[in-house]
């Protein structure tokens, strides 16, 4: 407790103290070292088992004047910047059940600590699923997962969460439970809290549950890869592919340094509807040779984190947003930067939607030097560059760069829901 | 009229609690004058009376004065005179709507954005478009036609409604069930605050960084601000497109075969269902040649040709499966388009076999179409009321038509006591209150049967952010308006701040 001043001590116990009261005693304990939010200690971890408690308990700690770092799998714990405080975790492990899954009516009720795969796995017990393919299912929760936006490869063919999510039920910390949104697919009654709150990195509200509209398994599904001679070849061809009348789910171009170019689409149809898509697609290709090469490409973008994971050195990794036009534009303008700030190198894996994320290897301080000078030259695009995983070394510098001219009317919001800055204080844009 | 003196009522009870409501007087209409010129500005009382209300005729209040700005700027200076003025807005677009969403306030303006209806950029790599508010929904399918693109979200209003509206009224249309709503297509927006700040939500790319305004923006019912650009996403035509119609003994058995068909794990591009009623009225008005039965499917395939030809015969093979009497697949787009005719006149054509009607708009989970249809059979029954129904079926999303004579005493009354309480039973089955057609002034009491007090003071945080006075569009939407001069909590110095180690963002 070295350096914290005895006030804050005085609060957290009266904070420990009161949280027992509304949450077993079992679900309220002390922090150890690996409950760290990038780099920051927190003191208390309370699991609520409902979404009552966990309401009561984020309004003891907003009257408290504590800051809380809601949590689920923990799997992006370092995403946005450092918290300014972090003295409560507040978990949602819990709070794991699908609550009720309407098969005929295509739509889920799930609380936010159920992992995706647990989701995934109750669904396809009736042929459908959550239309997303985010980063380490087994661990990412419901909640974790609106709260930092994930998306991947289906993303170009389902859209992103905010496309998916029909309902939510917001702890707020001033312990207001409130839902907006509903059960039905179709709904305009009222605002649109649901995307308000997907990609909001928790800083509003605590999400307690959701609801999804699902879409049914695919009956076949092929992946096709081919390689692009160049970065020009392969831009050429993912617009001729997404200018065509292909039905196709995902399309992602790889790029590695000394590595040849990959183009993957992913095709799922029922088997005529296949073998048909695949005839058009060599036309499009022209002489590329197309091969198949199975699902497991698709976790591409996962082992460009997970890579980092398990080497010796964790490696940093952006998520930048382009225009789908401006793809191999990009990649080329990250070569010649990452010449100029030698030793640094990168791969990549783009999405047709303009999505994709980065990893460099390189010294921190080199990163860190070629993050500002990449994000000028991308937002001049209208793109962004977001520093989704800092790396062992945590690489310095803003997450986020440039939230636009709405960067006050996104303050007047935070003001609204957390004027006391409870939440995740500081992770999000503009030091929110 | 007995719905327009109520919402007089609501107003004198609101005039206390929203700021302003200052008369437009001389000196201001000189003012807004000077921006928009002679043209732009309409006061006398013959020409006011054609924005006195929208597609929801029997609720009529009478603007101060109608500005028709033609560019963002004068936007702007006009919603920086309300602001100072306190003057309360309403932005209209063709007025289409159908709940009352463009009703003018009492002692406030109207912003028509007609005039502002230019296609300002078109990114057929990218899949954008860039348009002014005014635009027409069609207008932006037609420009991208040729090069085989359209935008997907299409409202049986789609050739006069304006894109500013939808992007409001979150609009949907028969294609939402596999193309998404009018939010699935908006990737940024730039919006006029109601204090003339001019900010841009979201952008051309995708996940721009902070909330996603956007998001909330869209289907806010004008209650944010005024769009005075939007970027829209556009979706490459498919290579086929295939509509069948299926003849059902009664909405019972078509909507068994809709269940089926997204049990089979299909997801077709509409799926639309009429009732007897809502065919005879069809059938009168365009001559569709629908086949005379208890209740009409229409199931519309697209994508790849082989994909949709297999999908087809499977279709086909559900309908017979659930007692469909004739089966029919257009055989042209000729033959396509009248089928889509008929299902996209029905509103106005239930003019034909009634002197007066109302639309109602609401939710059910799909499942719960046997027993919402069969409880509306029974009111409508107890009340000696018809009622014609045509659903977008895959979606749930239910439009009753309730038909009355208004030259028929306490029939009108009747009619719109029947229409709530069909509102209700979309509630009890775990639905919702409207489904595309907006909240408004029309269904803002509803709002707290679907919602609890704490769930709609949430969403009131989100308007005090954006309009601290409640100048744009007030009276909607909620049923009572928020004070936000309440701070929702005062702000206590956290201990490690008060400490001098911590600062305050």
């Amino acid at each position: 407790m070295d350096g914290v001043p005895s006030a804050i001590v005085t609060h957290h116990a009266a904070f420990a103290e009161a949280a027992r009261v509304i949450v077993s005693n079992q679900f309220v304990r002390a922090a150890s070292a690996s409950d760290a939010v990038a780099g920051v200690h927190p003191q208390t971890i309370v699991e609520p088992g409902d979404e009552q408690e966990l309401a009561a308990v984020l309004k003891l700690a907003n009257d408290e004047g504590l800051g809380v770092i809601p949590r689920g799998g923990g799997t992006k714990l370092g995403w946005g910047n450092p918290p300014k405080r972090a003295d409560v975790v507040l978990s949602t492990a819990r709070l794991n059940r699908v609550l009720e899954h309407a098969w005929a009516d295509l739509t889920v009720t799930v609380e936010s600590g159920c992992t995706i795969q647990n989701l995934q796995d109750a669904l396809a017990r009736q042929g459908q699923r959550l239309a997303l393919d985010p980063l380490w299912p087994r661990h990412a929760t419901v909640g974790g997962v609106l709260a930092t936006n994930d998306s991947g490869a289906l993303r170009l063919r389902f859209g992103a969460l905010r496309d998916l999510i029909i309902g939510v039920t917001l702890a707020l910390p001033d312990g207001t439970l409130a839902k907006s949104g509903g059960k039905v697919v179709k709904n305009v009654a009222g605002y649109d809290l649901p995307k308000l709150v997907t990609g909001a990195l928790g800083t509003l509200g605590v999400i307690t549950r959701a609801v999804f509209r699902l879409h049914p398994l695919p009956k076949d599904t092929r992946t096709l890869s081919c390689v692009a001679g160049n970065l020009d070849d392969a831009q050429r061809l993912l617009l001729a592919i997404q200018d065509s009348q292909l039905a196709h789910s995902a399309l992602q171009l790889r790029y590695a340094e000394n590595a040849a170019l990959q183009l993957d689409i992913l095709f799922e149809a029922t088997e005529t509807g296949l073998a048909a898509q695949i005839e058009k697609l060599q036309t499009i290709v022209v002489a590329a040779k197309l091969t198949d090469s199975g699902p497991e490409i698709w976790k591409s973008r996962q082992a460009l984190y997970d890579d980092a994971n398990s080497g010796e050195a964790h490696l940093p990794v952006a998520k930048i947003s382009v225009l789908p036009s401006c793809i191999a534009k990009t990649l080329k303008l990250l070569a010649r930067i990452s010449v100029n700030l030698r030793p640094i190198h990168f791969c990549a894996v783009l999405q047709a939607t303009g999505l994709g994320c980065v990893r460099f290897e390189g010294s921190p301080a080199s990163v860190a030097a070629l993050l500002p000078v990449l994000r000028a030259e991308v937002e001049r695009d209208g793109g962004s560059v977001v520093i989704a995983d800092r790396g062992a070394a945590l690489v310095p510098g803003d997450a986020w760069g440039s939230p636009g001219d709405a960067l006050p009317l996104m303050r007047s919001i935070k003001q609204q829901f957390d004027p006391k800055a409870t939440l995740n204080p500081g992770r999000f844009v503009g030091g929110m | 009229m007995g719905q327009a003196f109520l919402v007089t009522v609501n107003f004198t009870r609101e005039q206390q609690l929203i700021p302003g409501k200052a008369a437009v007087d001389a000196r201001i209409v000189r003012e807004l004058r000077a921006i928009v010129g002679d043209r732009g500005l309409i006061t006398s009382p013959e020409e006011l009376r054609t924005y006195e209300c929208d597609g929801l005729t029997n609720f009529r209040v009478m603007p101060s004065a109608v500005l028709l700005p033609d560019s963002t700027k004068q936007v702007q200076a006009i919603l920086r005179i309300c602001h100072r003025e306190r003057i309360p807005f309403v932005a209209r677009g063709a007025g289409t709507g159908l709940s009352g969403g463009a009703l003018p306030v009492e002692n406030g303006i109207v912003l028509s954005l007609a005039r502002m209806n230019r296609i300002l950029e078109t990114d057929l790599p990218n899949a954008r478009v860039v348009v002014e508010p005014g635009v027409t929904n069609l207008a932006i399918s037609d420009q991208v036609l040729v090069q085989n693109y359209f935008y997907a979200p299409d409202p049986s209003s789609q050739s006069v409604c304006s894109i500013g509206g939808n992007v409001a009224e979150n609009s949907g249309g028969a294609h939402c069930l596999k193309y998404g709503f009018t939010t699935t297509h908006v990737l940024g927006l730039e919006v006029v605050l109601a204090d003339g700040t001019l900010v841009n939500l979201g952008g051309k790319t995708l996940d721009t960084p902070g909330y996603d305004l956007a998001g909330v923006f869209v289907g806010s019912e004008g209650t944010l601000g005024v769009a005075t650009k939007i970027i829209l996403r556009i979706v490459k035509r498919p290579e086929c497109v295939q509509t069948l119609l299926a003849a059902f003994p009664s909405t019972n058995e078509a909507g068994a075969a809709v269940s089926d068909i997204i049990a089979a794990g299909m997801l077709p591009a509409a799926m639309e269902m009429m009732d007897n009623l809502a065919i005879q009225a069809a059938e009168a008005a365009v001559h569709a040649n629908y086949p005379d039965c208890g209740a009409l499917l229409l199931v519309e395939l697209d994508g790849p040709v082989a994909e949709v030809k297999a999908l087809m015969t499977h279709v086909d093979e559900i309908c017979r499966r659930n007692a469909a009497s004739e089966i029919r697949v257009a055989q042209s787009e000729a033959e396509r388009a009248l089928v889509w005719k008929g299902r996209k006149a029905a509103f106005a054509a239930v003019g034909r076999i009634s002197p007066n009607y109302i639309v109602q708009d609401g939710v059910i989970p799909r499942t719960a179409l046997p027993r919402v249809m069969s409880e509306i059979e029974h009111l409508s029954t107890e009340a000696g009321i018809r009622v014609a129904n045509v659903f977008h079926a895959g979606d749930g999303n239910l439009h009753p038509l309730v038909l009355y004579d208004r030259s028929i005493a306490g029939q009108e009354e009747a009619a719109e006591a029947l229409s709530y309480r069909i509102l209700e039973i979309c509630i009890a089955a775990g639905g919702s209150i409207t489904g595309e057609h907006g909240v408004g002034a029309d269904k803002k009491m509803a709002m707290s049967k679907m919602f609890s007090e704490p769930d709609l003071e949430t969403m009131q945080r989100v308007r005090c952010a954006f309009d601290p006075w409640q100048l744009a569009n007030p009276t909607k939407v909620f049923p009572r308006p928020r004070m936000c001069g309440e701070k929702p909590g005062k702000y206590v110095a956290h201990p490690l701040e008060a400490a001098g180690i911590a600062e305050r963002f």
